[in-house]
């Protein structure tokens, strides 16, 4: 059974055009499911969705999304946003801007802990300062006195790692992670990133645009494109044969590190041709049906 | 050891304010047409009697004398006589300061109370009609000032539905077992609740007149960053966390969107113990605004002169106050 089911997903900006095309994905507990695409695609729309926070500008025009057997879009606001919180986390995608500049960190961890869960302050603490270690932040007890601006961006993406898993979650959308980090940083934190999940056995819905992230950590994934999903399969599949032309063209584009020889290959004109009539037909299909 | 530094420096150029204030209030009033020996001396004196009284408050020296006199005096806390009253000024300003602090402190409290809940309000519903009614009242008590307040206020609460009072600052037949001229506090520190009940009842009106037209700029400010800041990342996240709405207003974002607003409060906050100048004739409130008012009419020129340092005082103060409050709530500056 899948923790998270996402059915037939609508979304679009109010009284615009559509940001998301009937999507559908399921994620089972543990599994690592990862959403690639283009900017713009949709990838960080499905992730926002799913933890409530799309922004006051976009609706959701249908669809259900079910987080451990209960739809959320039928629940009243409140209700839903507890839900979310008891069961599901956010790894945000920048650092610099997800932690509250006037509180200090210790609380930013435990909050959740404390006023959703009701875990008294102490345990909590304890919690935390246990975290902190798992994610290699030396000197927890100091940390978690810490404000924010003490610590540098790599530090402070442990920390949220931290806060994503303090309440045991069963699902974590991780919102390109580590795409505002350093190069030297982003491959610690990836690796973070996946040991952890492993160890708590979290489901993991895993924003990118990074193909050879997606080798490395996920266990499925669907492409998108124009808010449509081309293509959903499990990663061992779509790198040894993906099977929708895009696919196969955003895979040749990755850069290939080991042959520098070979440039880079952009998507051919033909197949950004073929994907947009897929979508227009889709839409004509829609306005139809 | 921030606050420290910030501390000194202020005060520095605050005693450099306060010199030039003094200069300026000084050779001001002897250059405008009026003289206060005239305004005490009947109809049909002789230039003889103008001359020997003239003599008596030292007028007849030269300007810059007269300065160096006073100067001196002011540097060890002698402020001279008032020459309508003749008392000295010091005592006098004193005296009154107590009533336009109350006045001043009670506005400024209730401009908070009622800007700080219309702001939260307005950003709660956002986009709604609560937002909407909200913008138009702010509209109204931005575009009208402090003392057309009073006059409404008078005619709303004082003569349709007379349940405040409209003059004074207590009623003059109450017996007042005070020490301090703090009748405010002090009445609540004595538990004198019948006292206080009074106390307010004077003050009320006047404080909201000049209330009104803070309390809209609170609103406006806070209401724009409180926008701004409900859509940062790390008031996103901790909707993911299962806060409500109303508690992710108050817990995330009402903090960092109060500091701008704050600054801006400060500067305003003088402007308003300005304006009891005119509220406090308005509610004939004996408090420094009144006597200033007497003692420009009468040209009681060392009493201008008390008054206007006082004020100075006051503001420089009030904007120090500000600036180390800002060092408070944002833990950013206090590792400068």
């Amino acid at each position: 059974m899948s923790f998270l089911r996402v059915n037939n997903l609508s979304v679009r900006l109010k009284k615009g055009p559509p940001l998301l095309r009937r999507v559908s994905l399921q994620v089972a507990a543990g599994d690592v499911h990862g959403l690639v695409g283009e900017s713009g695609a949709g990838k960080s729309m499905i992730g926002k969705a799913v933890l409530g926070i799309l922004p006051p500008s976009v609706e959701v025009t249908g669809g259900e999304i079910w987080l451990d057997g209960v739809d959320l879009l039928s629940l009243p606001l409140a209700e839903r946003r507890r839900r979310i919180g008891a069961t599901a986390a956010l790894i945000p995608q920048d650092p610099l801007t997800a932690l509250n500049p006037s509180h200090r960190i210790g609380p930013q961890i435990t909050d959740r802990l404390v006023d959703i869960l009701g875990w008294s302050r102490a345990d909590a603490n304890r919690r935390a300062l246990e975290l902190l270690a798992e994610v290699q932040i030396p000197d927890p007890d100091r940390v978690m006195r810490s404000y924010p601006h003490e610590l540098s961006g790599g530090m402070r993406q442990r920390i949220l790692i931290a806060s994503a898993f303090a309440a045991e979650p069963k699902l974590i959308v991780a919102d390109e992670p580590t795409t505002a980090l350093d190069v030297t940083v982003q491959k610690q934190i990836l690796k973070l990133i996946a040991g952890m999940q492993a160890r708590h056995g979290t489901a993991l819905l895993f924003v990118t645009h990074d193909l050879g992230v997606v080798s490395k950590v996920c266990q499925r994934l669907s492409v998108l494109y124009a808010g449509m999903v081309v293509e959903d399969t499990s990663v061992a599949d779509f790198f040894a044969a993906p099977r929708h032309a895009y696919s196969a063209a955003l895979l040749a584009a990755t850069p290939k590190y080991t042959d520098p020889a070979a440039g880079l290959q952009p998507v051919p004109d033909a197949v950004i041709a073929q994907v947009r009539a897929e979508v227009v037909a889709f839409d004509r299909g829609a306005a139809h049906g | 050891m921030q606050i420290l530094r910030v501390l000194l420096l202020r005060l520095l150029t605050t005693a450099i304010t306060l010199a030039g204030v003094a200069v300026i209030v000084f050779f001001v009033i002897r250059v405008v047409p009026g003289n206060p020996i005239a305004m005490m001396l009947p109809p049909g004196a002789t230039d003889e009697d103008i001359a020997r009284l003239s003599a008596l408050y030292g007028l007849d020296k030269p300007m810059i004398t007269q300065f160096g006199i006073w100067l001196s005096g002011v540097v060890q806390g002698d402020f001279g006589t008032s020459i309508t009253t003749r008392q000295p000024v010091l005592a006098l300003v004193l005296g009154r300061l107590p009533a336009t602090l109350e006045l001043s402190i009670m506005a400024l409290v209730m401009a908070m109370i009622l800007g700080g809940a219309a702001a939260l309000a307005g950003t709660r519903f956002r986009g709604g009609r609560t937002e909407g009614a909200i913008d138009v009242a702010n509209g109204m008590a931005l575009s009208v000032p402090d003392f057309l307040w009073g006059l409404v206020l008078i005619l709303l609460f004082g003569v349709l539905v007379p349940i405040f009072h409209i003059s004074g600052r207590v009623t003059p037949s109450l017996e007042l077992p005070f020490t301090t001229d703090f009748y405010l506090f002090e009445s609540l520190f004595r538990l004198r609740f019948d006292l206080w009940a009074d106390i307010v009842a004077h003050m009320f009106m006047p404080a909201l007149a000049l209330a009104i037209p803070l309390a809209a700029i609170i609103v406006q400010l806070l209401k724009q960053s409180l926008k701004e800041t409900m859509n940062l990342d790390y008031v996103t996240l901790s909707r993911t966390k299962g806060y409500g709405e109303t508690r992710v207003i108050l817990r995330e974002a009402l903090r960092n969107a109060a500091l701008p607003t704050l600054t801006l409060v400060g500067v305003q906050f003088t402007f308003l113990i300005g304006g009891t100048v005119i509220i406090e004739r308005l509610f004939s409130y004996e408090g420094l605004g009144n006597m200033a008012i007497d003692a420009v009419i009468n040209r009681d020129l060392p009493l201008i002169q008390g008054i206007v340092i006082l004020f100075a005082v006051i503001f420089t103060g009030v904007n120090l106050i500000v600036d180390l409050l800002y060092t408070v709530l944002n833990p950013r500056l206090r590792h400068g």
